[in-house]
């Protein structure tokens, strides 16, 4: 067993709300590997978003710990660990394609020839060399998130939070985006954090799915997915793959 | 998510037919004008005919020895326009000075908001004079002194546009420059400022004409003969015997700011660049 890279110990998060305290996350226990392709599935309020979160330094827990490497989630972030795309692709509409690939870039300081080279190489690994100076709003919502995918990879951070990236999407798109996204996966070392309420998506994509459930949010199962990899159309045809969405599925209505 | 890219570029003609709703409000009010006078019978003292207001461009001035009153116009709408274009920057910059004050900090905000709208409650034909008077007594020049009164009406709609904009970017975009580990400078730079030019584009488009007026109100108190202020005062003295006069002066001044409105949509277009509502 090597050393986990996200070790998540006894977490909890209480909100305050109108109506009292609300419990999003009770005891949760989880250690991640290097380089794990990790989703998290579960109905709505089950704190699958909150817990993403709560690892990215976006939120703080109320009690209980996470260790990225050894270290907080903030110093974490400081040392730029995080990549991260959310729903909405939210791009900053007043510039190009290219330069919001580059903006991370910006912020670190890389010098700008640098930082195009490494926009262009993204760009092109999300297949999108052709439009480098458009501007968001002139793609269409599936290159919008490529666009969202590569800006979280271009500075190589080496973990990938992504909190229903494709939930926007048409089912079509949807599929093609999660075989994109498992070759752009392979080609980095990237730990994957990815939440989802798509059964055949967690199956698809996941070393291992984490089955939670709410009030108070937590961890009911992990599922390993023992699919050979790389996974293509032929593996969602596979029996292999109808019995572990079944059992994801089972574990769901528990 | 739809999947559609760019619109194609208007053609030449639909753009012409954007016009044509204008076009055809403005003839539907010149033949309720017309009708009225005829129907109820209104004389020319009390409601010109419209050419006799346009005629009136081609008179000539001082008894008829002078220049043509359109050359006159021209002149006096040319000292407004600087007037009021001084006036919107100097209320710009300090709507705009306010705004990045008060996004920083909560508690002046809470605190000087009241006092930034209860500056436009205040009737602006008491304190025009009291404000242009007393700076040119103070020592400022001229220009300055009447300018104060579009910078007095413009920094209003800036503060408020500029403020709501500063705060309305999205939480997700905040957490993202988070990841980043952007510095609060970084994020004003990069985030903040860009998110609010629609805001601020907004506000400069309502400053726009507002300066004008506050251009013509700050023209009246500073004893100045030249800009449209002067010349309104002038015509509305003859207005029942010549009220064609008064008109014409309310036509420049609608076009003044007009012209200065188009301007402002000008400079959006090249700074904003996102699709736009139509």
């Amino acid at each position: 067993m090597t050393e986990p890279l996200i070790a998540i110990e006894g977490l909890n998060k209480i909100y305050q709300s109108a109506a009292g305290p609300v419990t999003a996350l009770a005891n949760v226990n989880l250690t991640i590997q290097p380089g794990e392709f990790i989703s998290l599935i579960g109905p709505s309020g089950c704190g699958k978003s909150t817990l993403m979160r709560l690892i990215g330094d976006l939120t703080q827990p109320s009690s209980g710990a996470i260790r990225i490497k050894g270290k907080t989630p903030e110093q974490a972030r400081r040392d730029r660990d995080y990549g991260i795309v959310f729903q909405a692709p939210v791009l900053y509409d007043w510039r190009t394609v290219e330069r919001n690939v580059e903006l991370p870039l910006e912020v670190m300081g890389v010098a700008r020839a640098e930082r195009t080279s490494r926009a262009s190489e993204m760009l092109g690994m999300v297949g999108l060399n052709d439009f480098v100076k458009a501007y968001p709003w002139q793609l269409s919502g599936g290159m919008q998130q490529r666009v969202s995918i590569a800006r979280a990879l271009v500075f190589s951070p080496s973990i990938l939070l992504m909190d229903e990236p494709f939930g926007a999407l048409d089912e079509i798109t949807r599929e093609r985006m999660q075989q994109e996204l498992l070759t752009i996966w392979a080609r980095t070392n990237a730990t994957v954090i990815f939440v989802t309420h798509s059964i055949p998506e967690a199956v698809f994509l996941s070393d291992r799915v984490v089955v939670m459930s709410p009030r108070p949010g937590r961890i009911d199962a992990v599922i390993s997915i023992d699919l050979p990899r790389p996974r293509d159309i032929t593996t969602r045809e596979m029996p292999r793959f109808f019995e572990l969405a079944t059992e994801v599925r089972e574990q769901l209505r528990h | 998510m739809n999947d559609d890219l760019a619109l194609p570029p208007k053609t030449f003609v639909a753009r012409g037919l954007n016009w044509l709703p204008s076009l055809a409000i403005i003839a539907t009010l010149a033949a309720i004008w017309e009708i009225a006078k005829i129907v109820f019978a209104i004389p020319d003292t009390k409601l010109p005919h419209l050419f006799s207001i346009f005629t009136e461009f081609g008179e000539r001035t001082q008894g008829g020895n002078g220049p043509l009153w359109i050359e006159l116009m021209i002149k006096n709408a040319g000292a407004t326009f600087g007037v009021a274009i001084m006036g919107f920057v100097i209320g710009g910059l300090l709507g705009c000075l306010l705004a990045v004050v008060f996004a920083g900090s909560e508690l002046l905000a809470r605190g000087c908001l009241p006092y930034v709208v209860g500056s436009q409650l205040v009737p602006l034909l008491a304190i025009a004079p009291m404000i242009v008077i007393g700076i040119g007594r103070a020592g400022a020049p001229d220009w300055l002194a009447k300018s104060l009164i579009a910078a007095y009406l413009t920094f209003f709609p800036v503060t408020v546009g500029m403020l709501r904009g500063l705060r309305s970017v999205p939480a997700d975009a905040l957490a993202l420059m988070r990841s980043y580990a952007a510095t609060p400078w970084q994020i004003f730079w990069k985030l903040r400022l860009p998110s609010a030019m629609p805001f601020l584009f907004t506000a400069l488009k309502i400053a726009s004409t507002a300066s004008v007026i506050g251009a013509i109100v700050g023209e009246l108190p500073s004893g100045s003969p030249i800009g449209i202020g002067p010349v309104i005062v002038n015509a509305a003295q003859y207005y029942s015997s010549r009220p064609q006069n008064l008109w014409a002066a309310v036509f420049v001044s609608c076009l003044v700011g007009l012209f200065f409105y188009a301007l402002v949509s000008l400079a959006e277009r090249l700074v904003v660049h996102r699709r736009i509502a139509a």
